[in-house]
Formats: C-alpha cells, sequence, structure tokens
C-alpha cells in the first residue's frame, strides 16, 4: 500500500507542520514568546578544507522559557542555515553526543536552558581538546582510544570459563558494594570532563578525567579481580599528571565527580587506602531459580 | 581566544588514523622506555610528596632560626660561619638541599614532560634533571663541607 500519495505530498510541501508552528510563534501575542537571542555559532570544515580560517556565524533564534541551546541551534539549522554541523540525539542528557562550548564553559546543549545563561548573545564553540571535523562537531577517536587502554570492562578470574560462559553463575553485591562504584558508573562519555581538563590540553598522552575515573569505577568493583589496573594508569603521563584542578567534576553533567575517583584511585596507589576489597560471590543460577524460598539452597562460592 | 584556536588547530592537524598509530607508537616507546627506569611514577611521586612536606618542616626551623638574635646580627658573616660549624646546623642545611632539590627538579620534569611528548624529550628532560640534581646536591655538599672547615681566624 503506498501511502505517499500525491495529494499528501503536496500537503506535506505546502504547510509543513514545522511552518506551521513557526508563524504560530511569530504570531503570539505573549510577551515571553517573541524574545530572541542572538546565536553565536563556530564554523569551519577541517575535513574538507584544512585550510579552511574558523569564524562565527550569527543568528537569531526565538526563544520561549524552556528553550534549550540545542533546540535554538536545531532552529537555526532547520530555518536559517541547515549546514551547521552538530551532533545530538536524546535530547534528554542520557547519551552525551551534543556537547560543546556554550558561552566558554563545557556544557551538553540539550541540558542548558537558554534562560539559565542568562544572556541574549549565546556562542556555541566545539569541545576544546578536541580536533575539529565540522563546526560544532568533534573527533572523539583519541578520547575512546584512553577509554579502550582502561580496559574498561568486568575481567573475572572464574576458572571454569565454559560455564561461566553458559550463565551459570551470578555475582552477588551487597548495596554497600554498589555504593563504592555507583557513582562512577553514570558517565555517559560526553566528553566535558576531557574539554575541560587542563592536562589534556597540553599532553596528549593523558588518558584524562573520563578514562581515569572508569579506571576507578573498575578497580572499586568488588565483580572485578584484574591485577593491572594499577599498573595501566601508573605511568609517566598517567594518573600523576592530573593536578586536581577539578575543572572535570564541575563539569559533569552527571555527578560522576572525577576528579573524587582518581584522588581515590592515587590514595590506593601511594598505599594511603588498603584494597581490601572481597571479591563478590559467585551464586549458580539454576540452584537459585529452582529453590522458590531462596533459603540455603544456593551454593555459594 | 583566538591564540587557544591556533594552538587546538596546529596541535590537531592529524586525522583520526594518524593519531591511532601515534598513539600506539608512543605509548609503546613510552612504556618500553619505563621499564627500564629504576623508579615507577608512583615511587617518584611518593618521594615528591614525602620531600615536600620535609622540606616544609626543615625550611621552618631554618627560618626560625634567624629569630635567636636580632635578624641584622644573623646576616654578618662571622655569625653565618658559626652557623656552618655547627655540625647540627650543618646536616639542616645539607637536608634542606637535599630535600628541595630532590622536590623541586623533580617538579620541574613533570612540567617538562606535561609540554611536549616525545621520546627524545622525555629523555633528555629525564637525564638532564638528574644530572642537575645530582651537580646541586654536590656542589651544596661542597659549599657546606668548605664552609664547616673554614676558619675565621
Amino acid at each position: 500500500m503506498n501511502i505517499f500519495k500525491k495529494d499528501k505530498r503536496k500537503e506535506i510541501k505546502n504547510e509543513s507542520p514545522l511552518e506551521i508552528k513557526r508563524s504560530n510563534i511569530s504570531n503570539t501575542s505573549s510577551s515571553s514568546n517573541k524574545s530572541s537571542v542572538k546565536l553565536r555559532v563556530f564554523r569551519i570544515n577541517a575535513v574538507q578544507n584544512h585550510n579552511d580560517v574558523p569564524h562565527f556565524d550569527e543568528f537569531h533564534v526565538p526563544v520561549k522559557r524552556w528553550t534549550t541551546v540545542l533546540d535554538a541551534l536545531l532552529d537555526a539549522k532547520s530555518y536559517q542555515d541547515s549546514s551547521i554541523g552538530i551532533r545530538y540525539s536524546c535530547r534528554m542528557a542520557s547519551c552525551g553526543s551534543c556537547g560543546m562550548k556554550i558561552n566558554g564553559i563545557p556544557r551538553l546543549a540539550c541540558y542548558t536552558k537558554i534562560s539559565d545563561l542568562d544572556t541574549n548573545t549565546i556562542t556555541c564553540e566545539p569541545l576544546p581538546n578536541f580536533p575539529y571535523i565540522r563546526d560544532l562537531v568533534t573527533d572523539f577517536s583519541r578520547f575512546f582510544d584512553h577509554h579502550k587502554s582502561m580496559e574498561p570492562y568486568i575481567e573475572s578470574n572464574d576458572g571454569n570459563e565454559d560455564d561461566t560462559n553458559k550463565g551459570t553463575f551470578s555475582f552477588y553485591q551487597s548495596p554497600e558494594d554498589v555504593d563504592k562504584y555507583l557513582q562512577f558508573s553514570y558517565c555517559i562519555k560526553c566528553g566535558l570532563c576531557y574539554s575541560a581538563c587542563p592536562t589534556v590540553g597540553t599532553d596528549v598522552n593523558f588518558p584524562g578525567p573520563q578514562a581515569l575515573a572508569q579506571q576507578y569505577r573498575y578497580f572499586a568493583d568488588t565483580r572485578d579481580e584484574s591485577k593491572k589496573r594499577l599498573d595501566i594508569v601508573d605511568d609517566r603521563h598517567g594518573i600523576w599528571r592530573c593536578h586536581f584542578a577539578g575543572s572535570c567534576s564541575k563539569v559533569c553533567p552527571k555527578g560522576v565527580d572525577p576528579a573524587l575517583g582518581i584522588q581515590l584511585l592515587k590514595s590506593y596507589m601511594l598505599g594511603i587506602s588498603k584494597n581490601d576489597k572481597v571479591p563478590a560471590k559467585k551464586i549458580e543460577i539454576d540452584s537459585i531459580n529452582d529453590s522458590n524460598d531462596s533459603k540455603g539452597s544456593s551454593n555459594i562460592e | 581566544m583566538g591564540q587557544m584556536f591556533f594552538l587546538v588547530e596546529s596541535e590537531y592537524k592529524v586525522t583520526s588514523s594518524d593519531f591511532k598509530n601515534n598513539s600506539n607508537k608512543s605509548k609503546q616507546t613510552t612504556r618500553w622506555f619505563s621499564n627500564i627506569t629504576l623508579l615507577r611514577e608512583s615511587q617518584i611521586m611518593k618521594i615528591h610528596y614525602i620531600t615536600g612536606v620535609c622540606a616544609l618542616f626543615v625550611v621552618a626551623i631554618h627560618i626560625l632560626m634567624r629569630l635567636i638574635m636580632p635578624f641584622n646580627m644573623s646576616l654578618e658573616f662571622e655569625n653565618v660561619i658559626l652557623n656552618y660549624k655547627n655540625i647540627f646546623y650543618a646536616l639542616l642545611l645539607e637536608s634542606i638541599l637535599v630535600l628541595i632539590a630532590i622536590h623541586g627538579f623533580n617538579g620541574l620534569r613533570v612540567i617538562l614532560l606535561e609540554i611536549r611528548q616525545t621520546l627524545i624529550w622525555e629523555r633528555a628532560v629525564n637525564i638532564l634533571v638528574i644530572i642537575a640534581m645530582i651537580g646541586i646536591i654536590a656542589y651544596g655538599t661542597r659549599t657546606i663541607i668548605i664552609a664547616n672547615g673554614f676558619s675565621l681566624g
């Protein structure tokens, strides 16, 4: 069945829902809905033109009380300049795609309301410490490489790998065990902390606060039994190049506090904190499923 | 802001594929070199923190010693030499020299390593810092020994 009938295509072409929405906005009499801001967007095309000179383009976009910077950018992209390069996805501070420098501070565009900025001029620039691709889109390859170098996965020294692969074991973690690493697991890899870090700006081999905080996240996890986590970051350009500026924690949109994770990891490496982590107990799933009362019939290793 | 753009642009001209090759290479060489160093970075930083705290105490004692006599008198040549002739004070000065030299030159090494990250630069920084540290400690110790044996008469 062809749902794209000719008459419907005409309707869409002539009266776009977005056009109707935009005309409604301009015709409203409410003073709060008539406000607009000046959007200064950083423009560069580093991939297609290596000699491109970076510059700013200005757009005037209408805003309401709840308009976010992402909304404003998409408005400018939809109605004024469709060539604006911008990366976004979830629009709810969950994916971390829309990170950029807004009025000098790395923020998530979807999570930053224009009313909170308290200014009529919004300057949007790509995240610092990341290579340009185009306009507000940056290259995250190095960032992800640093993250991968931390081996960000649970390593369990279960001798019987076949049973583990079959999913017959489950880890038992108490709420106290989970609390030790939970806040660091909220990281969405948005790159704001990496862009705010002053050490990253000068040392390309420095992993960055995100990678180091994730290293602590897995180090503190009782399910992880890797013995080389501290060795990975005990490098000339590793964790010791962090000088505790604290910018990373200040810009983190999820409250991860990477600076805390880094200092906690340093305390373990200096011997100030003792590594008394007890590996998580392994429970056979089959025995849990068999016992409906779940009392004493599970084999805990 | 213009300078920041220039810094970012000049440093990040490489493509992501170039970076992957370079990053693996630099990491391998850095790790290879770090394998032949005498101390791990955590051990070096532990020494750095301990020398910093200890230097604080000994320098505080050194400054407080200036209060045992009028300030102008404490800077007279004979009084300074008498300080060196006191074995305990000479040891205090020697400890200040060693602690400050280690702490200061290691701090300089860290700063220089953060500025540039090439193998030649890192090797040169490490070697020069160690040579400078040993040289300053040797020259300062020589001064203390000579002053300790200096006769006013």
